[in-house]
């Protein structure tokens, strides 16, 4: 009798066993206001790359309580994961009100295939040094060796020497592979006699004495550090410390060349999801807040080198001094980078399609 | 199978109901969950340039992922085999103490997380792990290795091999082994003569299931792999690191070329399926 | 007839037989039981209180009730759907059934990070429909409903390729008989086809739930990684192993062994069910449907 049932009738049934999750999760930002003495809630979310968890864990904590003392409720959420692919999961909808990439180039590309903020984003903030291109502080790439540092390895040309194997992440996903690369091109090229042919040829070299290329800079310290493999690991300052501390008896040492790349991991606003969001006034104080003394302070103790002047001069002991050169003295800028190297066909290309025939020592 | 007695159904059958209502559900979930992805996958390639679709499928780090994914599988498949021969055979045939235990066992990696798994054979085969440590003297590197691979792919299509083999092992009739030997054959000529090639269909089924799983296998790969491009980067792996560099029009062409061969597989199977069963 | 496997004799293993059952146990070990151990031992290596406070930190805990949450709308999403599609490829004739037993066969080959790439590429911000949602704003890739999404896909298979052969087995004589007596379909569902095939459907669903929280490679393409909010379990894992939480990683893993392991406890308690209701039903085909529908049997109370 009641056989003829609706297709429809069913489908709804399991249509609606879904339903919730589209109303729950639309959304996201604070549209309450901010009425009598109860706070406001916003969420703010943050997508940053991978060594910067302790980071912001600790500078959030401080934020959040700053916010509160006005009656704001603040929530920040971190997504953290390689540079590249957090960059590009922001442009496929990963809906970040705040952004913090390990270079410019990953958040040139937000406003290059997203449109979601204007390209002048690197000039403006802080206000008073546009100079600093939207980084509160800046780190350099060194090198983590073995206990005694067994292989004698102290500047950039020791890691070309035949016995020494090297790990460190993949340039074409990781942003602080694109700083060391850059920064073993610079070398190369200041040197006596440097010149592109020289560089290259470093570079191949180079590469050729990496058995393991992880995505990222976590990856690549997870091969050195707990699978014991390779001399040589670099990577970013902070990230060095970090890995010293987090083995600590494995008695890593790290050792700072004399010359190194000034690397700075930008922080900006994305402007268009954070108007979306209605939290555009929060992430503002949010980005604002790296600059001050406080969170200059947390940085320093995580390990970046601050901005702030009166910060950085009690941190010196702690942070050796080497000489930096920019990105711009070596390469002229992201995007000259990006094509000459990094790019398809780029030299990284070049050097990488030799590999497989000769074998890299292991 | 005793099923249908062979007294023929009456000749206008009544239709069962049921046809609208379970082929709005399947086509309406089919529809979107698998018709609509594959379409917008397709069309992603057919959109981009075809230039830089062939010179991404061509480029020689896309040949090598693919060699590897599909190379470490059908090793992995190769080796299962025999391996998972022999455990079912022995599930089967032989008085093992915690038989139940290891038989429950075989389906492990099948229950367990592919994360988890990664992680655990990394642990273990690593260069400080347990296993990892014991072979280094030795010379043999696992973890970040293409052997890594490997093994982490045989730990993927083992049950596949046990469980296709297992049931054509309990339903081999005893009389036929035992007529074999009453006629003076030994026991490996009986097996090699008479067992094998009755299970050889099921085992080449089993094996075939474990390749096809293999290769698009990741979570319990990428841990142990070590990703270095040209050696131990699989395709799956590569698709990732194409779509990080916004490269949508070459993730997705590596990725329709893995569908086709998993497409492929399937059909395969269905068919040697239905041959096994008309024939 | 009778080659239920307890029922075969089995020998103790001895000369080339010993060696074979010695050497096939002990690569079982290595391989599987091996990674299973490692991964117990290290997640109590720091001893138990690192272990309670790994499982009952706020980020474990908010990713435990994501899973819980997927696994909770996937499984009852194909229960209806595996039942859908098994009644239409096993209890109607129709064209193009092949190529429906395919495409629903797909996801199980289908790499899980393609099946993750497959939604960013329809519902990504620069996808087909990404525009669209954006401007009604509805978030599907890199927040929870693209997480179900993709885990939908990945375990569209399971309850399917439970019932199926048992259905297939059980033949559909029965409800062609109680068709033809004037049973509506709801009817011969519910009182005849649904109690012989609730062992499959259940094994079904238990393999569903398993793979629906231990999925990886798809859920980590859509996941967008939003610590609280779109970690999974499985992702979790992975974030605590590249932080160096070694210990932390494999103790929130143990919790994913340990559903692992409850699975495969069901499964072999499950897998005799449905070979005995296999059976049962095919030895049962000749009594007549229409007692069953007459009289109200003892299985009903089972499935309500």
């Amino acid at each position: 009798m009641s056989s003829r049932v609706s297709p429809w009738w069913a489908l709804s049934l399991l249509l609606l066993s879904v339903s919730p999750l589209w109303m729950g999760c639309s959304g996201g930002g604070d549209a309450s206001s901010s009425s009598g003495s109860r706070p406001r809630e916003v969420e703010l979310l943050h997508v940053s790359y991978d060594p910067t968890r302790e980071l912001f864990e600790a500078v959030n904590e401080r934020f959040v309580a700053r916010q509160r003392e006005q009656n704001v409720n603040v929530t920040v959420r971190m997504s953290h994961g390689g540079s590249g692919r957090q960059a590009r999961a922001i442009i496929d909808g990963l809906e970040a009100d705040v952004t913090s990439l390990a270079l410019a180039w990953d958040i040139d590309a937000l406003v290059r295939e997203g449109q979601l903020l204007p390209d002048d984003w690197a000039s403006r903030a802080p206000e008073h040094a546009s100079e600093w291109h939207s980084s509160p502080w800046y780190s350099t790439i060194v090198f983590v060796v073995r206990r005694g540092n067994p292989k004698g390895v102290r500047d950039w040309g020791d890691l070309l020497r035949g016995d020494v194997s090297i790990v460190t992440p993949n340039p074409r996903t990781s942003g602080g592979a694109r700083w060391t690369y850059l920064a073993m091109w610079g070398w190369a090229h200041r040197q006596e006699g440097g010149s592109d042919a020289t560089a290259e040829n470093a570079l191949r070299e180079l590469y050729r004495r990496v058995p393991v290329l992880d995505s990222g800079a976590r990856g690549s310290s997870t091969t050195f550090a707990r699978n014991g493999i390779g001399d040589v690991l670099l990577t970013w300052e902070n990230e060095a410390h970090l890995l010293l501390a987090e083995h600590a008896s494995d008695g890593l040492e790290i050792v700072t060349p004399a010359s190194s790349i000034l690397a700075e991991p930008p922080i900006t606003v994305v402007d268009r999801n954070a108007d979306r969001h209605h939290v555009r006034e929060t992430a503002d104080a949010y980005v604002q807040f790296m600059y001050e003394d406080e969170a200059q302070e947390i940085a320093a103790q995580h390990h970046f080198r601050p901005r702030d002047e009166a910060v950085a001069a009690r941190h010196r002991g702690e942070l050796p001094q080497l000489e930096l050169f920019t990105i711009e003295e070596v390469a002229t800028s992201w995007a000259a980078a990006q094509e000459r190297h990094f790019g398809d066909g780029g030299l990284f290309d070049r050097i990488s399609e030799r590999r497989p025939s000769e074998a890299a020592p292991r | 199978m005793s099923a249908a007695p062979v007294a023929s159904r009456p000749l206008p059958t009544p239709r069962l109901p049921g046809f609208g209502v379970s082929l709005g559900i399947t086509s309406v979930v089919v529809g979107a969950l698998v018709v609509l992805p594959l379409i917008a996958l397709v069309v992603v390639v057919a959109r981009a340039e075809p230039s830089h679709v062939m010179e991404v499928l061509g480029s020689e780090r896309t040949l090598m992922a693919y060699g590897l994914s599909f190379g470490a599988s059908a090793l992995a498949a190769i080796l299962s085999a025999p391996l998972g021969l022999g455990i079912a055979w022995t599930l089967v045939r032989y008085e093992v103490p915690g038989r139940r235990f290891f038989d429950a066992l075989v389906d492990l990696p099948f229950a367990m997380p592919t994360a988890v798994s990664g992680i655990a054979l990394t642990q273990l085969w690593g260069p400080s792990g347990v296993f990892g440590a014991a072979l280094q003297p030795l010379g043999l590197e696992v973890a970040f290795t293409r052997a890594g691979v490997v093994l982490a792919l045989i730990f993927v299509s083992l049950p596949f091999v046990v469980r296709t083999v297992q049931p054509v092992i309990e339903s081999f009739p005893r009389e036929t082994e035992e007529a074999a030997a009453s006629l003076g054959a030994d026991r490996v000529t009986t097996f090699r003569r008479v067992i094998f090639p009755a299970l050889r269909p099921a085992l080449l089924a089993g094996a075939t299931l474990g390749f096809a799983r293999a290769i698009g296998e990741y979570g319990s790969v990428v841990f142990i792999a070590g990703n270095v491009p040209f050696r131990t980067e699989i395709a799956p792996l590569l698709v990732l690191v194409r779509l990080e560099e916004y490269d949508y029009a070459g993730a997705a062409a590596i990725s329709t070329g893995m569908l086709v061969a998993s497409g492929a597989i399937l059909v395969i199977l269905s068919q040697r399926a239905k041959g096994l069963r008309h024939g | 007839m009778a080659e239920s496997r307890d029922q075969h004799a089995r020998e103790r293993p001895h000369g080339l037989g010993l060696a074979v059952a010695i050497t096939s146990i002990a690569l079982l070990c290595l391989l599987v039981l091996a990674p299973l151990a490692i991964v117990l031992v290290e997640g109590f290596a720091d001893g138990v209180g690192t272990f309670v406070e790994a499982v009952t930190d706020e980020a474990t805990v908010s990713a435990l009730v994501l899973t819980l949450t997927v696994v909770a709308i996937v499984v009852p999403f194909h229960t209806v759907f595996g039942i859908a599609a098994a009644w239409l490829l096993t209890r109607q004739d129709f064209r193009g059934k092949a190529l429906l037993g395919t495409l629903i066969d797909l996801p199980f080959t289908v790499s899980p990070v393609v099946s993750g790439l497959l939604f960013v590429l329809l519902f990504g911000a620069r996808g087909w429909l990404g525009p669209w949602l954006r401007d009604h704003e509805i978030r599907i890739v890199y927040a929870v409903p693209g997480v179900v999404l993709a885990t939908l896909f990945v375990t569209l298979p399971f309850v399917v390729r439970e019932l199926v052969p048992t259905m297939e087995a059980i033949g559909r004589d029965e409800e062609e008989a109680a068709a033809s007596l004037g049973a509506g379909g709801w009817q011969i569902l519910w009182r005849i086809t649904l109690p012989r095939v609730r062992w499959a459907l259940f094994y079904g669903c238990v393999l569903c739930g398993a793979r629906a929280a231990g999925e990886f490679g798809a859920v980590s393409v859509v996941s967008g990684h939003v610590r609280g909010e779109t970690n999974t379990l499985p992702l979790h894992v992975e974030i605590l192993w590249g932080e160096y939480h070694t210990a932390a990683a494999f103790s929130v893993a143990t919790m994913l062994a340990a559903s692992g392991l409850v699975t495969l406890v069901l499964r072999s308690f499950l897998e005799r069910r449905v070979r005995a209701s296999k059976r049962a039903a095919s030895a049962a085909a000749d009594a007549s449907a229409a007692v069953a529908l007459g009289e109200d049997t003892p299985m009903k109370g089972a499935l309500s």
